[in-house]
């Protein structure tokens, strides 16, 4: 079987071509489901315990302290280990809640994470699917995850995650506004809203740098609306520990909490890839114009590697918002969207069409 | 049967079932959670159809937004110990009288029209294509309408905005 590091549509043809020929179209097309299935299942679920280890150990490099160190090297299998703890704990159910929606919310929030996670592409020729609306794929499917939050705080008839989960939703609801016109702004320069030519686009250079200023305006904004969107801190205020126990999943336990959890934490991972993807360039190496031996330098270190690097990088961003900034109170939070972040956003747009259309940007 | 045969008849299903289900159910919140299923559905039928750009539209408006209104709106008006009283039979038996004509002049309509598969090439439906229509004030434009769509929405919201800020 073909293997290249860097371009993956080899293997995935071979593998295609291979099913092709020893079973028929439709069992092919049904194995190849499974098989993408499978591999974004075992994926999700390594990414999302690492990220919770990576968090744990961000916060305490923050604060000054060791972290998880006891199981495993470096503490490595600690999440391992509490996701079988997890697993083996009691699910909890509430005589009052509304039963059927309270088991169906964590299935609406993993779910929306998981379709939005089979639009990135990784590398070359390594994406699940490639829409033409693939920025806008991502924002829609993303969108749902709010109704799961929701229905959570409702169904589970307590206080605490009600307030959690209306705190979440106007925050959801609002930010996502900001989220989006930061991503028109890549979306005007690269003319695309696919994500493979936004990956593309980026090969003389990542937008980030082609685009001046306002591409570094939209980066930012982006950073602060997203982290907002997928309630992390410091706009955690949905679950906010110390106020509302837990917000909007109080009531779960065992697995179901472990859903919330994890979905939370791919969320970042979803959002610090969108990122590294229209901004950062994805997997596209670091190419600066035509200094041929530099660009030749670069193209040696795999596409993956690119990919997991810059993605990594905004990830550590976001978690060192997280363990800077104190939380925010819902009115600052809905007037920072409200009164300075959507009206740059809107005039950064604007400024961002104008140079576009005047071509005053690096080609 | 093929693949997309069955995963037709399985979004269909879907619908139907669930589309029931949203006007029968007692719970108001059970009900917008239906309709949420119901309208993720019939973006599947855009995503089979190729017609990407629709199917996140679909998504984006009515699964990702105007549900999200709703269920807003059922966190802060209602109770979870809230169940709908059964509806009178006099109300049951008109409202049946006029689902199933509804249901039956759709179909008879649906059925005498001859459905013919067209020859023409698949067209790929191109971002940039809607894009340029949408504001373009030629032939096919629709600058105009989209204006003046933008100006009420406009107007809709400063409205919104003044009644909610009366007495303040």
């Amino acid at each position: 079987m073909p293997f290249n590091i860097y371009d993956f549509s080899t293997t995935t043809k071979a593998v295609d071509e291979f099913l092709k020929a020893n079973m028929s179209p439709t069992w092919a097309f049904i194995t190849e489901l499974t098989i993408v299935g499978l591999v974004f299942l075992i994926f999700y679920a390594i990414v999302g315990l690492y990220l919770v280890y990576a968090e744990r150990k961000v916060c305490a490099f923050m604060q000054n302290r060791v972290g998880p160190n006891r199981v495993g090297k470096w503490g490595l299998f600690q999440t391992i280990a509490d996701l079988i703890k997890l697993l083996m704990k009691e699910l909890i159910t509430i005589k009052k809640a509304d039963k059927l929606l309270y088991n169906v919310a964590p299935f609406i929030v993993i779910i929306a994470s998981f379709m939005a996670i089979a639009a990135i592409p990784f590398a070359k020729g390594l994406h699940a699917v490639d829409f033409n609306i693939g920025v806008f794929y991502m924002m829609a499917v993303s969108s749902i995850g709010v109704v799961g939050i929701l229905i959570a705080g409702w169904s589970s008839n307590s206080k605490y995650s009600l307030i959690g989960a209306m705190r979440s939703g106007a925050q959801v609801v609002s930010y996502e506004l900001s989220v989006g016109l930061a991503l028109v702004s890549v979306v005007i320069f690269s003319g695309s809203m696919q994500l493979s030519t936004i990956v593309e686009s980026q090969a003389n250079g990542w937008w980030i740098f082609k685009g001046h200023l306002p591409a570094i305006v939209a980066f930012f904004m982006f950073l602060i609306a997203s982290t907002a969107e997928i309630n992390r801190g410091p706009f955690d205020l949905a679950e906010a520990e110390s106020e509302l126990t837990a917000g909007f999943h109080t009531e779960y336990s065992g697995i179901k909490f472990a859903f919330f959890f994890l979905s939370e934490f791919m969320n970042m991972f979803i959002v610090a890839s969108l990122a590294a993807t229209v901004f950062l360039g994805g997997w596209m190496p670091l190419h600066i114009g035509n200094l041929e031996a530099f660009n030749r330098i670069m193209d040696f270190i795999p596409p993956i590697f690119w990919y997991f690097g810059k993605t990594i990088f905004v990830i550590y961003l976001i978690m060192w918002f997280k363990w800077t900034f104190p939380r925010l109170r819902i009115d600052q939070l809905l007037n920072l969207e409200w009164k300075y972040l959507l009206p740059i956003n809107l005039v950064n747009t604007l400024l961002i069409a104008f140079l576009v259309l005047m071509g005053w940007y690096f080609k | 049967m093929a693949l997309n045969v069955l995963m037709f008849y399985i979004l269909s299903a879907v619908i139907v079932i669930f589309s029931v289900l949203t006007i029968t159910s007692r719970r108001i919140l059970r009900a917008a959670f239906y309709l949420l299923c119901v309208l993720v559905a019939t973006a599947g039928f855009y995503f089979m159809v190729d017609y990407q750009f629709m199917a996140g539209v679909q998504l984006v408006l009515y699964a990702g937004g105007i549900v999200v209104l709703i269920i807003f709106s059922i966190l802060l008006t209602s109770h979870i110990s809230h169940k709908f009283a059964k509806p009178e039979a006099m109300r049951l038996v008109m409202g049946l009288i006029v689902g199933v004509s509804g249901f039956a002049l759709s179909t008879i309509a649906i059925l005498q029209f001859a459905f013919k598969e067209t020859e023409n090439a698949a067209i790929k439906v191109d971002m940039q294509a809607i894009g340029t229509q949408l504001l373009g004030t030629g032939k096919n434009g629709y600058a105009l309408p989209f204006e003046v769509i933008s100006v009420l929405l406009l107007a809709a919201m400063i409205g919104a905005i003044v009644v909610a800020k009366k007495g303040k």
